[in-house]
């Protein structure tokens, strides 16, 4: 039987800044360490943006016997952004998921948010959410969370980059759009629509 | 309360000063430096003693050390290792969180600022040019006395005539809004937020957060300290000229386009208060020339760019959290003025200036990381501040204009970084503790510690 052949690609060269041609889909692979270059950022390495944006996913440990607390928590944000729409706006969020799940006996919890900022840019305005949200309580009930975290960033910081897992493959179907390139878009066309109503 | 009678004058009182001198010291061994500060701490002025005075008296110098000062000085290493890492680091470190790179590299710097050998800096403020020539004269004896104690460098400021008000050698007027701390009695001129919580600037206090954060030890050091990032920034006056020539065909053009880069006309007056004609006497309005916000009077940039200078310095109500990362700013211009009608002589003049803060990577970092050198600020995609960002010629600057926005593309640099430093600057206790650091008298200060 015949196989396809599978076209030979160049291999992408570290560094070289990808096309941000919304229309053509691309996927980027992403070396073990999560970054191509080593940059420094104010609390720890920087990762790049990918044809996904920017992102982070955090897997650690949960204490014995917090999975309900953890759980209520899914309610406690979602209570909070009904009442107050745009209460994550500052860290441009695309999407978050929150999952739970078992490995041997333990509990884990992931934390993946898909965002169009640096996350270490943002580090302090991210802590102070967290804290006006009550979101510190799920950090709160994870294995090695700094206790001082309120007042001790760098240790939050460090929580962080002590438990993400770097993806090592990311596809954007419409790659490098921003979440308010995408409301601005579809303003425009709720805009145009009225507009052709109104011509009629 | 503020302990005003420890503090030091700098980041709190500002006596009128048209000259001014920075001396960056290298201390050969531990005594030698301590020796040099017990000569000297009489004449470093607290908050108290320099407000109590609208003259300004010469006595008054500030010091501050680096974190390979402090440990040159002899803190233990156990104390040394509870200082901020940015401090322990150094700016020159840190240059890719500051987006320093290029002609803005510490390779690059001047007078020995990226050297492990900088220990600490001695600046004065003098009311004029031969007061401070004076006064340079008087610490250049006493260092004879100091043998061990090098200047490694040293920077001479002056202020830019016509002495009416501050300016900077781009023309722009200066020094327009300054952060007012809660409990020293003075009302924020109107447009300048609320009076900020001392913890944001002087270790110890109430901060913005709430209780005062841990101290690095000995307490006795820190308490009523401040971090100071210094930056000397060199201004491209020929460059800045040109480019204005370039893209304005009539002087009103021009004043428009260095108006777009800036935020403010060149006379301080706002953009969004002006947005088509310069009116100098809102600029030189205290009460009027920061009552603006962006969200409301100005969202899509239209009288302000959303990249200018003073838009990305201090977003106001267009960021979160503006309470933490407010600064205080501290310092003066260097180098002869070049005269309008002259072209670029070669000679260096700029501005060298410090912000004092309490915290290094939450307020100097981050203005520096994503205010000034962000490409992505306000999702802008391409641009960096037109006046202090890095730039090479790759970065644009939208201007937006109804019906249609405009860009200009490749952006020269007009400033370039020539040095900078983290200093510490103690209380007077600190100094004390420091002086006597050693030699069996710091009993007193390691009780404070335990307390």
């Amino acid at each position: 039987m015949a196989t396809q052949a599978v076209p030979k690609l160049e291999p992408i060269k570290p560094g070289v800044v990808p096309t941000k041609d919304w229309t053509k889909p691309q996927a980027i692979a992403i070396p073990k360490e999560g970054y191509f270059e080593s940059k420094q950022g104010r609390y720890g390495p920087v990762f790049p943006r990918t044809p996904a944006c920017h992102g982070f996913t955090i897997i650690a440990k949960a204490k014995p016997g917090r999975e309900e607390a953890i759980r209520a928590y899914g309610k406690t944000l979602e209570q909070a952004i009904r009442e107050m729409p745009d209460a994550l706006s500052v860290l441009k969020l695309h999407y978050l998921r929150w999952v739970l799940f078992d490995v041997g006996k333990d509990k884990y919890f992931m934390y993946q948010g898909i965002f169009d900022t640096d996350f270490d840019k943002y580090t302090e305005d991210a802590v102070a959410l967290f804290t006006r949200y009550g979101l510190n309580t799920v950090f709160e009930n994870l294995e090695g969370f700094p206790e001082d975290w309120r007042t001790n960033v760098p240790a939050f910081a460090n929580f962080l980059h002590e438990h993400q897992c770097p993806s090592f493959l990311e596809y954007g179907e419409y790659p490098f759009v921003t979440a308010e390139e995408i409301k601005k878009a579809l303003a425009l066309k709720e805009a145009f629509s009225k507009m052709l109503d109104l011509m009629q | 309360m503020l302990d005003f009678e420890d503090i030091q004058h700098f980041l709190v009182a500002r006596p009128p000063a048209l000259a001014a001198r920075y001396e960056f010291l290298t201390f050969a061994n531990p005594s030698c430096g301590r020796k040099w500060l017990s000569g000297i701490i009489d004449k470093v002025g607290t908050a108290k003693a320099v407000a109590s005075t609208s003259q300004l008296d010469s006595r008054w110098i500030t010091v501050a050390f680096t974190w390979n000062g402090l440990k040159a000085l002899g803190v233990d290493e156990g104390s040394l290792a509870t200082f901020p890492q940015e401090f322990r680091q150094g700016m020159a470190a840190r240059v890719e969180v500051l987006g320093s790179t290029g002609a803005n590299h510490p390779i690059h710097w001047l007078g020995g600022l990226a050297s492990p050998d900088l220990h600490a800096i001695a600046i004065l403020f003098a009311r004029d040019v031969p007061e401070r020539e004076r006064c340079r004269q008087q610490h250049k004896d006493y260092l004879s006395e100091c043998e061990g104690v090098e200047i490694l460098s040293s920077l001479d400021l002056e202020a830019i005539p016509p002495f009416d008000c501050v300016r900077e050698h781009f023309g722009y007027r200066d020094r327009l809004s300054q952060p007012v701390i809660e409990g020293m009695g003075v009302e924020p001129t109107r447009g300048s937020g609320p009076p900020i919580k001392a913890g944001e600037f002087f270790l110890g206090y109430h901060d913005e957060e709430g209780a005062p954060p841990p101290l690095p030890q000995p307490a006795v050091l820190t308490r009523n300290g401040s971090y100071l990032a210094y930056l000397r920034l060199e201004e491209h006056v020929g460059a800045f000229r040109e480019f204005l020539r370039k893209h304005g065909e009539t002087e009103e053009e021009q004043e428009l386009i260095a108006a777009k880069l800036m935020g403010r006309w060149r006379s301080g007056a706002p953009l969004v208060l002006a947005p088509n004609h310069d009116d100098p006497s809102l600029g030189a309005d205290p009460q009027r020339t920061n009552d603006f916000n962006y969200r409301e009077m100005d969202p899509h940039g239209f009288a302000c760019p959303l990249g200018a200078h003073i838009r990305r310095m201090n977003p106001r109500d267009t960021a979160i959290n503006m309470q933490r990362r407010k600064m205080i700013r501290r310092g003066g211009t260097y180098g002869p003025p070049l005269p309008e009608t002259a072209s670029d002589d070669g000679v260096e003049r700029g501005i060298a200036a410090f912000v004092g803060c309490a915290s290094l990577v939450r307020q100097f970092e981050f203005a520096m990381n994503v205010w000034v050198n962000d490409p992505n600020f306000h999702e802008l995609g391409n641009e960096r501040d037109p006046i202090m960002g890095t730039q090479d010629g790759s970065f644009d600057m939208t201007i937006p204009k109804r019906p249609i926005r405009r860009k200009i593309t490749h952006l020269p640099a007009f400033t370039t970084v020539r040095g900078g430093a983290y200093f510490f600057l103690p209380g007077i206790k600190g100094l004390r503790y420091l002086m006597t650091l050693g030699n069996g008298c710091s009993s007193i200060a390691h009780e404070e510690v335990l307390t």
